[in-house]
């Protein structure tokens, strides 16, 4: 017997939304205990500088204040945070591993750095007293400008020479070799900066100590939350069981919000323990422009080789990377930028170098995308200026590029942010690039229709750009599965979920096995009392990896049920339908139970079970995928270009995507058109200013511009369906590809609608805006 | 974010508000739509001691006839208000094309044309406007009233004539005239940001179909509201064509001097004010043509 | 400075609350966690965001730009008035989860707010109006286009 897929695929509308549509959903701010005290920290005003002195004394007097502290408050307690993800195993690499710490000690290494916290009866008393707290710093050189920070004369880690967090160099094929055959090589230098996640939730966190139960709640925004109760028990000398980490509903994430340990989340658990009370900080929009991580510049100076046909011999590549003050994030960003460079075309050879520089700005960890773009930015160019030079159709020296689709799995030959070799386990990317070329009408609108607007006076321009995103990548996550007594059925797992839908697309999963409606199936994320546990929600990888446990899990449920029900009703399980909340016998009508009643059975009160039986219908399994999916996919549009002002208007926006089997397309859509949003922020709109101090000069969301319903264009999506063998759903992610390739598409298109390259003028930086469009096109004036 | 303490005194009667702001004086501010005060409450930018709330004052709120030509408007009238009254559209063409681009609805629900001209942020629209227009602005404080014509009011970047005991009243506007075009136009990065350059042009036609009268006026161009005297003047007694337009425009962006920022230099700012200049001017000399 | 309470009495969600509270008390801060009303959100507490839109007398505002002190007499609607419980939501919201126009749901609040009173100053209205409204409203999940079919799906079936 079959199980259905009544649910799974269908676009079901979600489990969680009465209650958020409501204002009725939980998120941390909304936690409000009795006796709580409210934290406010008082942050470092300059980028780089030794401390001299903080003064509380006078902040902790005043009326309402409960307690000020300083890094010398926390004695042992004190002490850099853990490297989250170590280096992966790649030959020769350098790697100073320097990470954040609680309250700056000796040193503020960027504005904002956390000096001193004050416990009050109120943020706003709190914020009163941060005015009290007198601080003493000896300024030293801000280290803003990378190749500045290279020649080492100052110092962010003042044993780091060179300022050099890390050097790796990652080579396939003989590049070399390749170049000196090559018919064409084109080297251009790139700049690609990534912005601010910017969640419209900013950060938060409430901790609560029972010294009755010997036990700590925590309620925190983070992504993560089975990694923060286990470093924090670590930390505060409890047992994991001593310690529960809700992660309540989340208001965005987009990568930071998975960062540990941030400075407040090591203090104020501390400070909770310690005072005996609840304790709740929220991050405000100005403190999280420096407290929460970001992404942010990297300069590639890229070459590429290529035939005369215009098929690409091999790619080189150096690059410097800002990784900020500290790097607890290892190495993902720029090894995700070097890995995802290489996109989905054959690139025989390779030589790709990066430096990883520490500057006095805040912490650079993934945010959506997680570098992805950095590389696509850089191989889309090279093709675009490649295809102008050597008069080939831009389209054209993509396709004849592509992997062709017998060549999966295919091998790149080198290692990716999961420490695995970067394999691509499948993909069929030609029929992505066609489907996308008929919606945006790329023939036409280049046979005539752009001479057509041309001739009104109208700057029309069209642009194509190719991407893969690796996905779904391990360790593992696991799920729990269980029938309630009224027929329900509960999931629990470990990732935590801040609007990717999870209530629902699990729900799916477990329905079609189940035999249940989705809206009867509850879904726990985030509750590490509830499921124990698992990695975290990033990598576009909650809905492959968690996806795949709670399958796993609903089919061993299933198993249960029938063997359950077999007995009940003294037949085959062969014979048993499960359907419509029961179970029952094929053409027997009347013989049905009902899997409340089933599960009621499966605990008997009295009487023997059978050696080896388990109570209940439930189960927990776990999936660990052996490598990541690759989703791939093309994005297209169709732009107009003031030539005078520089403004665009988005004519037409297509979207052709590629990531295995489909959930929810609803679910999907939402994901792509967020990923398309915050790619057009970052192509057009947001950039973090830093002058030469190391002092951001636009953090506020007035000046830091995320694009409202007016910059955001309509999108038109399609998809193609190229399963992943690596799981039994087929499954790849989809959360980050909406982001990756805006930058490039953008750049492209706005050529094209300025007939830039006729005129030697590219656009081999992101972010663009008028203003700097102006500027790069000062010589055509 | 949290604003530091104040007293929070709600206002009764005008002459209660400026009888407290005469004591208080540069110490107390009032509070209108707090839509600019506010957020630098919030950053703690702006720390007063005492908040005189003047949103109980309905009577400073409205749009009503001054003498002969002109319109008066309160200065607790909110921009949502002026979008609503038909008044608007048919007597200052100017505001009602702007006021779309002010802001979001939400905030100019809230926002009070007399907050907005005593903020005087030198990006903001209404101040150029009401420059352009060469309109007066009354000022009343516990001692008596006074009339400040629009070209003595602003002062410079957030700054006014306004003294510390003055509470701004209401502004009078002439009327768009006969046989005049009016046009704004305004280029910022999303729409209901502060603009990177505005531009507010007025073309009166003679009977021959000549310019009698042109008035130019531009945002974020300078320390204030810029009026370009030299361009206005420029064009009297000549048919506005494509040439004119294009002079005026060059002498617009000679006469500016705008401040740079990080969303724009001050070079872009300068060729936006020309390319804005020559678009909005001829868009406002064809409407006068139309009414003419 | 010793702190200075003002006693307001003021109507949310058809409620009458009185609370003494002092002159800075932010009406977003009051509403959520005097009131416990919670399902107004902040994003940013500098009138940018849109997260914390209320309906103030009629009119939708941000909640992080006026004082509570401010609201004596006055009416104030938040997301927890729109519907009478969770089964019978307004056509807006059940709009919103058919058209699937939220994810994160941090922003929902204030959008629902925002395009309660459009709609009802705009039956009929086109997607250009209706993305010029919402302008005022950062999203940074969903690209907002879930949001505009939404808002017209509400609107064609309130106009039924
Ligand atoms: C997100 C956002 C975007 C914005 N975009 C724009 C924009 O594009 N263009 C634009 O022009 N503005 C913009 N603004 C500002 C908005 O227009 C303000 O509402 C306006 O500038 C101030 O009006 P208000 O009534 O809110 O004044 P308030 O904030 O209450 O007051 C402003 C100042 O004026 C003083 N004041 C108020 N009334 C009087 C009076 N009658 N007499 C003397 N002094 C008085 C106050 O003490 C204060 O110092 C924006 C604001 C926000 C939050
Ligand atoms: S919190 Fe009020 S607008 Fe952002
Ligand atoms: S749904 Fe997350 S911010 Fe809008």
């Amino acid at each position: 017997m079959n199980v259905a897929t009544r649910n799974f695929g269908a676009p079901i509308r979600r489990n969680e939304d009465p209650r958020l549509l409501s204002g009725q959903a939980l998120f941390v701010d909304d936690v409000e205990l009795p006796g709580m005290l409210y934290a406010a920290f008082l942050r470092s005003n300059v980028a780089h500088a030794r401390i001299r002195s903080i003064d509380v004394a006078a902040a902790r007097a005043r009326d309402g204040v409960a307690a000020v502290y300083t890094a010398a408050d926390l004695g042992d307690y004190w002490a850099p945070g853990p490297l989250l993800v170590p280096p992966p195993p790649i030959e020769g690499i350098t790697f100073n591993q320097r990470t954040q710490v609680p309250l700056a000690k000796d040193k503020v290494r960027h504005v904002g750095e956390p000096l001193a916290v004050v416990l009050a009866q109120s943020r706003y008393l709190a914020e009163d007293a941060l005015n009290d707290i007198a601080v003493e710093l000896d300024p030293l050189p801000a280290v803003v400008d990378l190749e500045k920070a290279l020649t080492g004369e100052a110092r962010v880690h003042d044993d780091v020479r060179g300022n050099v967090a890390a050097r790796v160099r990652q080579c396939r094929g003989d590049y070399a070799a390749a170049r000196s055959r090559a018919k064409h090589v084109i080297a251009r230098r790139f700049h690609y900066d990534h912005g601010a996640s910017s969640p419209i939730e900013t950060r938060g966190i409430v901790a609560s100590w029972d010294a009755r139960a010997n036990q700590l709640t925590i309620w925190d925004t983070t992504q993560a939350p089975v990694f923060l109760r286990n470093g924090l028990a670590g930390m505060l000398g409890l047992s994991e069981r001593q310690v529960r980490v809700i992660a309540p509903f989340v208001g965005g994430g987009f990568g930071p919000k998975i960062m540990l340990f941030y400075p407040e989340e090591v203090v104020i658990p501390w400070a909770a323990k310690r005072h005996n009370c609840p304790i709740k900080w929220i991050e405000d929009r100005l403190e999280h422009f420096f407290a929460t991580t970001q992404e942010r510049g990297q300069t590639h100076d890229a070459e590429i080789a290529l035939d005369a046909d215009g098929r690409i011999l091999g790619v080189k590549d150096v690059f410097l990377h800002d990784t900020g003050a500290y790097n607890p994030y290892g190495l993902t960003v720029p090894i995700n930028s070097q890995c995802t460079l290489l996109g989905p075309y054959v690139i025989p050879s390779y030589d790709s170098t990066f430096t990883a520089i520490f500057t006095t700005k805040p912490i650079v960890t993934p945010y959506r995308g997680a570098g992805r773009q950095h590389g696509v930015f850089v191989i889309e160019r090279l093709l675009d200026i490649a295809a102008h030079e050597l008069k080939i159709d831009r389209v054209e020296i993509r396709r004849s590029n592509l992997i062709p689709p017998d060549a999966f799995p295919y091998n790149n030959e080198i290692i990716y942010q999961d420490f695995a070799p970067l394999t691509y386990d499948s993909g069929n990317y030609e029929p992505i690039l066609d489907k996308a070329l008929a919606m945006i009408g790329y023939r036409t609108f280049l046979a005539g229709e752009q001479q057509k607007l041309r001739a009104q006076g109208r700057h029309v321009g069209v642009g194509v750009a190719c991407y893969v995103e690796g996905t779904g990548i391990g360790p593992y996550e696991g799920a729990k599965v269980q029938v309630q007594a009224n027929g329900r059925v509960s999931v629990a797992t470990g990732i935590g979920t801040q609007g990717q839908g999870h209530f629902t697309s699990f729900a799916q999963i477990v329905a079609d096995q189940l035999g249940v409606e989705v809206p009867d199936v509850d879904i726990v994320t985030g509750d590490t009392d509830q499921f124990y546990w698992g990695a975290g929600t990033f990598a576009s990888r909650g809905a492959v990896v968690a996806g795949n446990a709670v399958n796993e899990a609903a089919k061993a449920v299933r198993q249960k049920i029938l063997k359950l029900a077999a007995e009940h009703f003294e037949c085959a399980e062969e014979d048993l339908e499960i359907a419509n909340g029961e179970v029952s016998v094929t053409g027997v009508p009347g013989q049905a139970i009902k899997l409340g009643a089933l599960a009621l059975k499966a605990n008997p009160m009295r009487g023997a079970v059978k050696p080896g039986a388990e109570p209940g219908l439930e189960s927990t399994q776990y999936f660990g995928p052996p490598s990541g999916a690759t989703a791939s996919g093309v994005h297209a549009m169709i732009v107009e270009v003031d030539p005078q002002t520089f403004a665009l208007d988005v004519l037409k926006y297509v979207v052709v995507h590629d990531c295995g089997t489909v959930i929810n397309p609803l679910i999907l859509a939402g994901q792509i058109h967020g990923g398309v949003a915050q790619g057009v922020g970052n192509a057009f709109y947001e950039r973090l200013v830093f002058d030469d101090d190391g002092q951001l000069l636009n953090a506020s969301l007035a000046d830091y511009l995320l694009p409202t319903a007016l910059e955001v264009p309509h999108m038109d999506i399609a998809h193609t369906v190229t399963v992943s063998p690596l799981n039994p759903l087929g499954i790849k992610g989809a959360g980050e590809a909406g982001a990756i390739p805006v930058g490039p598409l953008f750049a492209q298109a706005i050529e094209d609608a300025l007939g830039l390259l006729d005129r030697d003028v590219e656009l081999n930086e992101i972010p663009l805006s008028p203003g700097r469009l102006f500027e790069l096109t000062a010589k055509l004036r | 974010m949290k604003p530091a303490p104040f007293q929070y005194v709600a206002a009764r009667t005008i002459e209660q508000a400026l009888q407290l702001k005469a004591e208080h004086g540069d110490e107390a501010r009032f509070l209108a739509g707090g839509q600019s005060l506010v957020p630098t409450m919030n950053f703690r930018l702006t720390q007063p001691a005492m908040l005189i709330d003047i949103n109980p004052l309905h009577e400073l709120a409205g749009l009503g006839n001054g003498p002969a030509v002109r319109l008066r408007i309160g200065a607790l009238t909110r921009y949502r208000s002026l979008e609503r009254d038909p008044a608007t559209a048919r007597h200052l063409p100017l505001i009602a094309e702007a006021l779309p681009l002010i802001a979001h609805p939400q905030i100019r629900n809230r926002g009070t044309i007399g907050g907005n001209l005593a903020h005087a942020d030198p990006a903001s629209e209404m101040p150029a406007i009401v420059l352009t227009l060469g309109g007066r602005l009354r000022a009343r404080s516990a001692k008596g009233e006074r009339w400040i014509d629009a070209a003595d009011f602003f002062v410079g970047a957030l700054t006014t004539a306004l003294e510390p005991d003055e509470m701004l009243m209401e502004v009078e506007l002439p009327k768009a005239p006969p046989r005049s075009g009016a046009c704004f136009m305004e280029m910022s990065r999303r729409r209901g940001d502060f603009a990177i350059i505005g531009v507010a042009c007025i073309v009166r036609l003679d009977e021959a179909g000549r310019c009698a009268e042109a008035r130019i006026g531009l945002c974020n161009a300078g320390d204030g509201p810029v009026f370009a005297a030299r361009a206005s003047a420029s064009l009297t007694g000549r048919t506005v064509g494509s040439v004119e337009i294009g002079e005026a425009a060059k002498l617009v962006q000679s006469d500016i001097d705008p401040g740079g920022s990080i969303h724009a230099s001050k070079e872009f700012q300068r060729h936006i004010a020309g390319v804005l200049t020559t678009r909005a001017l001829a868009r406002a000399n064809e409407r006068a043509r139309g009414a003419a | 400075m010793s702190t200075q309470m003002h006693a307001i009495t003021v109507t949310v969600n058809g409620k009458q609350y009185s609370r003494q509270v002092e002159g800075r008390l932010l009406l977003s801060d009051f509403l959520r966690h005097d009131l416990l009303l919670a399902g107004t959100h902040v994003g940013c507490e500098h009138g940018v965001c849109g997260a914390c839109t209320v309906i103030f007398d009629g009119a939708p505002v941000r909640s992080c730009l006026m004082f509570a002190a401010q609201t004596d007499g006055h009416r104030i609607e938040t997301v927890e008035g729109l519907a009478a419980d969770r089964d019978h939501l307004h056509p807006l919201q059940q709009a919103m989860r058919d058209c699937h126009g939220l994810q994160c749901g941090y922003c929902t609040p204030g959008i629902l707010m925002t395009m309660k009173v459009f709609l009802e100053d705009n039956p009929n209205p086109d997607e250009a109006q209706i993305r010029e409204a919402l302008s005022g409203n950062l999203c940074r999940c969903t690209g907002y286009q879930h949001i505009v079919e939404a808002v017209q799906l509400a609107a064609e079936r309130m106009r039924k």
